[in-house]
């Protein structure tokens, strides 16, 4: 086994306003090993987004507070760290990409300026040095004309451009971290398709490992070595991305995955679909958060709060239907047919 | 943990809780309710506002009830705070206390006079060029900066040339130059809620500019245009005093914070609370003012709701 | 098979800025929607997809061509009244469910503006049942008229968007990237809702996206834009299965499945947008299937 850079365990955040303490994320544990991607997916209000800014102690504290729980990176706990130390880990160890790519760079800067600050600001080098290294960065995320392009600014550049300025400037340090929070959801899908080819790219060169925020489970299949699926809060299922698309067992990863048309759904049928909405963080619901929304829910899942069960030693999942005593309930057939599919085109 | 013991019937399927998918929080609030309640968690802002009340009710009441008026002259001249004399007296012999209420009415009503110059123009003005766009707005617009370009100071003495000093001629040089500020930030904002997609939407629907401006334009502007207001009143409140002092404001034997800070500074070796009283409130109210302003733009700004 | 076209568009433009140097956003384009059918528009942004949505609902004036709804030219209607008219009959459904209600309207309030605008509904009890019977035809609860729009989640937002659209009963509705800022699940149930009305109400969609395996579960023909045209139009299956335009092919390559064996294959197709000095016509390939394109091109990409 490759060796673990992060490790979260029994993670609390809380945010405090005007209608109660929202408890955004209620106990996640996860790690990360080397040079792997971890994709964390959930829907909004999951507490994905919350998850990963608390890795990077980008949670504003008030309203935010840590509530519990401990974030081991190389073995130290950040949690307690004051923010002199943490930002001597982030951008040196652990570096972030967002959403919008204009908001991460500051439009009155030339782009060449702006990678050649983030390098001599974590490393001493000489003003030649870091142009060269900048250079370098450009020709790495795949920049056409580095030399031009060093000397404009971020609004003379498409959307997709950006986004791989932000990520040399991510990379500018040499992270041990990628922390992407739905870096693609901004972009056209060609667009997309680009700066996932490019992340792989540099994973495979610079061992580093990713942790990738999506709600988009196409891309998880994409990207993903293995594969967090939040709801409420909470890790539900966690596994390789193979165990999570081929062989479910949360009810709600069966309803994410029905709920994507594909080609074989006749435009006569109506989608498998989630109903409702996800619940309110304020009183979270006693029991499985998820049962309201599940068809297949049982009178102790509004009881009791599920364990994580065990179905190999890398797949996990927090439903009362992997109790022994629980009734066998299949993976609903539509999405059963499309695994099967799936399964034998790939072999094919 | 598996291992518990689970009451029979534990796993029987029951299926989904159908109305708790919809729930929504218990209880409703309206975006003025927690505007209210962001401000009221800002202690400074709760503050100032206490104090305007303090000051506006002391104005209403004091020269009203108090035994003596404010043009009195009591005999008793220069005396230090007393019993007798809360805040001392001055050198005609006026009581100070009675003189700063009265000053604080002239006070409030100029800060609040232009505040609804502010509204009445400003906000018109400013929406119609947001509105209209394109050439009608170049030229609001274009209009509006060459007036800022005049400075009030400037306006105020032209215009006491040809009339009395006191009040009226302040107040025109308001309503000259002292909505554009109001006016630029109501058109910024306008310029941005009309192209909202909920605007967009009423104007599918057959909206009407009347429609648009009642229901979406006002509601959504009215924060901004607050804050911009309460900004607004110190500003002007200073600026009354200031000219008082140069002895450009109302004329005697009226009470006005700049007037006595005037006559106070003279005398200032021997008898300093006569500008410390004056001095303070001018300060007091500004300050006061500017924090409830502080208070009510982080309350309003989006960026904090969740 | 309904046949009947409901909308014609006529080499449709619209130009913005200057007019000696304008941004062509549409720049001449041609279609045609049947009754009862979803055309999907697809294109990246930029492409001028959104804009045609919303010059066909005339939120623009345009800048050249005909629009014929139901035989009238909408393009050329210019009394107020008679745009009122129009208005009940096409309606819109907005991308972004936070920027497309009212953050100081009741849920009641944003569905009811419609009757403001129109005087309809004037009684009390008939508009507050009106609402109520609005707000379960999109799955929510009648409990929620007095709710303000912040208060609920994006998918709710959307559906008191959709509600707010049906209010004044329209026969064509134009959903602009209805579903791209909303979550998976929640982009189903909406899927679902619009597929559900439209059965139940007989109504027409031009569904604008640029998600392409939505579009194809919820359209009968698409139109593929880019660049302010439309370079191939035709029922969903074929465009799905048989592209002929390059772009089509690139877009088409770059939509990631939620299959993980097959992501580990996948290529993407590159488009490289060729200039022509050649007559741009559209050219029937299969039935309603039709590629834009110079005959020179078509016979390359016959290939």
């Amino acid at each position: 086994m490759k060796p673990k850079l992060l490790q979260v365990k029994d993670l609390h955040v809380h945010f405090k306003t005007y209608a109660g303490i929202v408890q955004a994320v209620r106990g996640v544990s996860f790690e990360l090993y080397e040079g792997e991607t971890l994709a964390i997916v959930g829907e909004s209000g999951s507490g994905k987004s919350v998850t990963s800014n608390a890795l990077m102690k980008l949670i504003p504290q008030p309203p935010g507070i840590y509530a519990g729980g401990e974030i081991l990176f190389n073995g130290r706990d950040i949690i307690p760290l004051s923010d002199k130390e943490m930002a001597k880990i982030r951008g040196n160890d652990i570096a972030m990409i967002f959403q919008d790519p204009m908001t991460s760079l500051n439009p009155t800067m030339k782009i060449g300026k702006q990678i050649t600050e983030v390098i001599l600001q974590h490393k001493a080098a000489s003003r030649s040095d870091a142009k060269e290294r900048a250079m370098e960065l450009l020709n790495l995320v795949g920049i056409p004309f580095p030399e031009k392009r060093y000397k404009q600014y971020p609004h003379e550049l498409s959307g997709g451009m950006r986004q791989r300025i932000v990520i040399a400037i991510a990379l500018a340090a040499n992270p041990k971290l990628l922390i992407a929070d739905e870096p693609t959801t901004a972009l056209d899908v060609t667009i997309q398709a680009q700066i996932l080819e490019l992340m792989k790219d540099i994973q495979k060169r610079s061992n580093t490992s990713i942790i990738f925020i999506t709600h988009d489970l196409g891309v998880v299949a994409n990207v993903a070595d293995r594969v967090a699926v939040m709801y409420a809060g909470q890790i539900v299922e966690y596994g390789t991305v193979n165990e999570i698309f081929y062989n479910p067992k949360h009810p709600y990863t069966w309803g994410l995955l029905g709920s994507m048309p594909d080609l074989s759904n006749s435009s006569d049928e109506l989608l498998r679909t989630i109903p409702g909405s996800p619940p309110n963080l304020i009183h979270p619901p006693v029991g499985d958060a998820f049962a309201p929304r599940n068809e297949f829910a049982m009178a102790i899942d509004y009881e009791a709060e599920p364990p994580m069960f065990q179905v190999s030693p890398t797949h996990f999942a927090k439903t009362w239907l992997l109790h022994p005593d629980a009734p066998k309930i299949d993976v609903p057939q539509v999405v059963q047919q499309r695994i099967d599919r799936y399964v034998k085109e790939g072999e094919a | 943990m598996t291992e518990q013991k689970l009451r029979d019937g534990a796993f029987d399927i029951v299926g989904m809780h159908r109305e708790e998918q919809e729930q929504l929080s218990s209880k409703p609030v309206s975006f003025w309710k927690e505007v209210l309640y962001r401000f009221k968690q800002n202690k400074l802002a709760v503050c100032g506002l206490i104090v305007l009340i303090i000051i506006a009710l002391m104005a209403i009441i004091v020269p009203e009830v108090s035994q003596y008026k404010y043009s009195d002259q009591l005999g008793v001249y220069n005396q230090p705070p007393s019993a007798e004399h809360w805040f001392g007296t001055d050198d005609l012999g006026r009581d100070i206390f009675v003189r700063i209420w009265a000053g604080a009415r002239i006070s409030l009503f100029i800060g609040i006079t232009a505040a609804l110059i502010d509204v009445i123009i400003g906000v018109i003005w400013g929406s119609i060029a947001g509105l209209a766009g394109g050439r009608t707005d170049n030229i609001m617009m274009r209009i509006a900066d060459v007036l800022t370009a005049v400075p009030y100071l400037l306006v105020v003495i032209i215009l006491i040339v040809v009339m009395e000093p006191g009040l009226v001629p302040m107040i025109i040089a308001l309503c000259i130059t002292g909505w554009v500020n109001m006016a630029r930030i109501v058109r910024g904002e306008v310029m941005s809620i009309k192209n909202q997609e909920y605007v967009l939407a009423a104007r599918t629907l057959g909206a009407g500019t009347a429609h648009l401006i009642r229901k979406h334009l006002i509601p959504n502007a009215l924060g901004a245009i607050l804050v911009t207001m309460t900004l607004t009143v110190p500003a002007a409140i200073f600026t009354e005093a200031f000219l008082s002092y140069l002895g450009l404001g109302v004329p005697a034997p009226r009470a006005s914070w700049g007037t006595m800070a005037s006559e106070g500074n003279k005398a200032l070796m021997s008898y300093p609370w006569r500008l410390f009283f004056p001095a303070f409130f001018i300060s007091l109210t500004i300050f006061a003012f500017n924090a409830v302003g502080d208070g009510l733009r982080d309350a309003l700004d989006p960026k904090l709701r969740k | 098979m309904l046949q009947k076209k409901i909308l014609e568009v006529n080499g449709l433009k619209q130009y913005f800025g200057s007019a000696s140097n304008p941004i062509k956003a549409v720049d001449d384009i041609s279609f045609y929607v049947y009754e009862g059918e979803t055309l999907g528009l697809v294109g990246e942004s930029g492409s001028g997809k959104s804009t045609t949505g919303r010059s066909i609902i005339r939120l623009y004036d345009v800048t050249g061509g005909d629009i014929h709804f139901k035989g009238q030219n909408i393009a050329a209607i210019k009394s107020r009244k008679d745009l009122k008219h129009f208005n009940k009959e096409m309606q819109m459904i907005f991308q972004d469910p936070y920027a497309s209600l009212n953050p100081r309207m009741t849920a009641s309030e944003i569905i009811t503006e419609g009757f403001d605008i129109h005087g309809m509904y004037k009684n009390k009890k008939e508009r507050a049942e009106k609402v109520a019977e609005l707000l379960e035809a999109v799955g929510l609860n009648r409990m929620h008229a007095s709710r303000y729009a912040h208060e609920f989640s994006g998918g709710q937002r959307q559906r008191i968007g959709i509600a707010r659209a049906l209010s004044l009963d329209p026969s064509f509705i134009i959903a602009d990237e209805p579903i791209s800022a909303l979550d998976v699940s929640i982009q189903a149930q909406v899927v679902n809702l619009l597929k559900q009305i439209q059965r139940e109400r007989n109504l027409t969609y031009l569904f604008i996206a640029h998600d392409l395996s939505m579009v194809k579960y919820i359209s009968d023909r698409i139109a593929v834009m880019y660049r302010g045209k439309i370079v191939e139009i035709g029922p969903a299956d074929d465009i799905y299965n048989t592209p002929r335009h390059p772009y089509t092919k690139s877009l088409l390559s770059a939509v990631p499945q939620p299959d993980p064996l097959s992501e580990r294959t996948r290529t993407r197709i590159p488009y490289v947008h060729e200039e022509t000095d050649g007559d741009m016509i559209a050219h029937e390939v299969s039935t309603d299937h039709y590629v834009f394109a110079t005959s020179e091109q078509l016979a390359r990409w016959q290939l």
